[in-house]
């Protein structure tokens, strides 16, 4: 049986027919992690021994007649910006190389709860600043559909794993795209949950109204059955929302006839690539045929959001990294005079050119001066993007955009221009600004062979609704079972 | 706006980073680029919006003043870079 290829789904039903055990499955892991991850390139920790161990125990509780969580034994993956206690928390950065965090994120305790199995901690942007992982401290994870591209960012190592079949699934956060794009880049699918969904406590702070926990899967429905268990209020993060529970399962129709869908034509003009363009058309059509109403629609507002969207999250970013001092946690410089001098010597070295630089630009759009021109217009800005949002969900239950307006890119191509990097993120950043939930699902490869997604935004807590749109298009589409990844040299 | 490289430093410093004398001169292209760009929502019709501080305008959640013990102590100081009898230790100060 390939293990590795079963979707998680397909695994519960296995392990619920006994035709497999939850060690086969972690031992079956373990040797595509000895044979790929040398390739690829994805983690920063991996837990293969304790993976091992656990599932023996599940399996052995279950075998006592033990009942436990439908889950149980199921391996995971998870970005190294989340906190798991006893296990380093590097967010790829050289200021917490050795951070042991001294607890769980509420994400974790919840998967723990379900018998999960981590397999180790994924790969990233430092701090979860880039859109391609080579801002990682650690290793540049390559894209398992063409190795000399990148994977896309910040979750860039979530994404690849999941793609490469490291791991059958997997936890990232989404602050600008950082889900969306890397699953779009490595043809997996990849969920931002509306803002206040997912409980933030113990993801390392990027920009605090902005960031948000989401799924990365191999299809939509393990997307839906990953987000019920980690969905809910918590009440250690004060901005996550009271909502009746749901089972984001349950939505799966398989059916959008009727279902209205925007096309916002400013997201489809300069810049797109036309092989990128001409799948997200096809794309289009299929909607048509299955009975969908779509009609093109206006939302100018991308520019605009990109602008407000590196103003504030630099700003938020420079007042969170503020706590990195070298005083409790993360680097110390070994040579100082004094206190302020740690400090500055510390940060110097432990953070990486990208952090120092959204640092800085956060702390200049934050100064007396320059306040006004920069963070307050762009808070008014946010305003005007969320109402222009809000405008197009009266008429539309879902905007279908490209995810990114290329395919991977070739490592280096970017990375020396921070501002060219940051361009590539114009299609994914205004849904973070006005907090909505988008979900990548890959529609078509290029002439190259490199995968291309495509993104559906929905109105706040309207998960159900793009959900089931991605599963109805995923169920004729059929990617997977068309497109492979072929770690090309 | 044109941003100068005193203002780079006097920046640089707010944030306590100490930038090495070549890596000067990118800092500011980058972020004079960046600004350059960051400048479009100068016009931005926005005229009488109010700012919103985040994606939900939920302000002021409370919850009880309730005391919690943190139990893991030891984990906890065993990420300080220097530590001594269950305190973080830092260089003189006074």
């Amino acid at each position: 049986m390939d293990i590795i290829n079963l979707t998680v789904h397909e695994l519960k039903e296995k392990l619920d027919k006994k035709e497999l055990t939850a060690e086969e499955i972690t031992k079956a892991y373990a040797q595509r992690i000895e044979e790929k991850e040398k390739d690829v390139q994805a983690f920063i920790t991996t837990l293969i021994d304790n993976a091992v161990e656990k599932a023996k125990e599940i399996d052995d509780r279950k075998a006592k007649g033990e009942t436990l969580s439908p889950y149980s034994g199921i391996p995971i993956g998870i970005k190294d910006n989340i906190c798991t206690k006893g296990i380093k928390t590097t967010c790829a950065s050289k200021m917490l190389a050795n951070f042991i965090a001294p607890y769980d994120a509420t994400v974790i305790e919840k998967l723990n709860q379900e018998n999960l199995i981590s397999l180790g901690k994924l790969n990233m942007d430092e701090f979860a600043m880039g859109s391609s992982t080579e801002y990682s401290y650690f290793k540049k994870t390559r894209n398992p559909w063409n190795l000399n591209t990148v994977p896309g960012g910040s979750s860039g190592g979530v994404a690849a794993a999941v793609a490469a079949n490291l791991v059958p699934w997997a936890l990232g956060s989404d602050t600008g795209g950082s889900i969306r794009q890397p699953a779009s880049f490595c043809g997996v699918v990849g969920l931002k949950p509306t803002y206040g969904l997912v409980s933030r406590y113990g993801l390392v702070a990027f920009a605090s109204s902005l960031d948000q926990i989401g799924p990365i899967t191999k299809d939509v429905k393990d997307s839906a059955i990953l987000l019920n268990m980690i969905a809910g209020h918590d009440e250690k993060d004060s901005t996550s929302v009271e909502l009746e529970k749901k089972d984001y399962t349950k939505s799966l129709k398989n059916d959008v006839k009727g279902l209205k869908i925007g096309i916002p034509k400013e997201w489809y003009g300069e810049g797109l690539n036309e092989e990128v363009k001409e799948k997200l058309e096809q794309a289009i059509e299929k909607y048509k045929e299955l009975g969908a109403i779509v009609e093109e629609c206006s939302l100018d507002v991308a520019n605009y959001a990109l602008a407000t969207y590196y103003i504030v999250a630099c700003a938020e970013a420079s007042s969170n990294l503020g706590r990195f001092d070298g005083i409790r946690y993360g680097y110390r410089a070994e040579n100082y005079t004094n206190l302020k001098e740690l400090f500055k010597n510390s940060r110097s070295e432990g953070f990486g050119d990208e952090v120092k630089r959204r640092i800085i630009l956060g702390t200049y759009v934050l100064s007396s001066g320059y306040y006004d021109a920069y963070y307050k217009k762009a808070q008014q800005v946010r305003t005007l993007v969320k109402q222009k949002f809000d405008e197009a969900f009266e008429k539309y239950d879902v905007l279908l955009t490209p995810t990114s307006p290329t395919v991977a890119f070739e490592f280096g191509s970017k990375s020396n221009n921070p501002l060219e990097m940051y361009l590539a993120d114009i299609c994914t950043v205004s849904v973070n600004i006005a907090g909505l939930p988008g979900i990548s699902i890959p529609c078509g490869v290029d002439s190259k062979g490199m995968p291309i997604g495509m993104q559906l935004i929905g109105n706040r807590f309207a998960e159900e609704t793009i959900l089931n749109a991605a599963y109805t298009y995923e169920q004729e589409a059929k990617f997977r079972e068309n497109y492979r990844p072929e770690f090309k040299k | 706006m044109q941003v100068s490289k005193e203002e780079l430093l006097h920046i640089a410093n707010l944030a306590s980073l100490k930038l090495k004398e070549e890596e000067i001169d990118n800092y500011l292209l980058n972020l004079q680029d960046i600004l350059n760009f960051a400048n479009i929502v100068s016009k931005a019709p926005v005229e009488n919006l109010p700012e919103a501080i985040g994606a939900n305008d939920k302000y002021n959640v409370f919850r009880k003043d309730e005391i919690q013990v943190f139990e893991d102590n030891e984990l906890l100081i065993s990420n300080a870079p220097e530590a001594e009898r269950n305190m973080f230790k830092i260089p003189k100060v006074l």
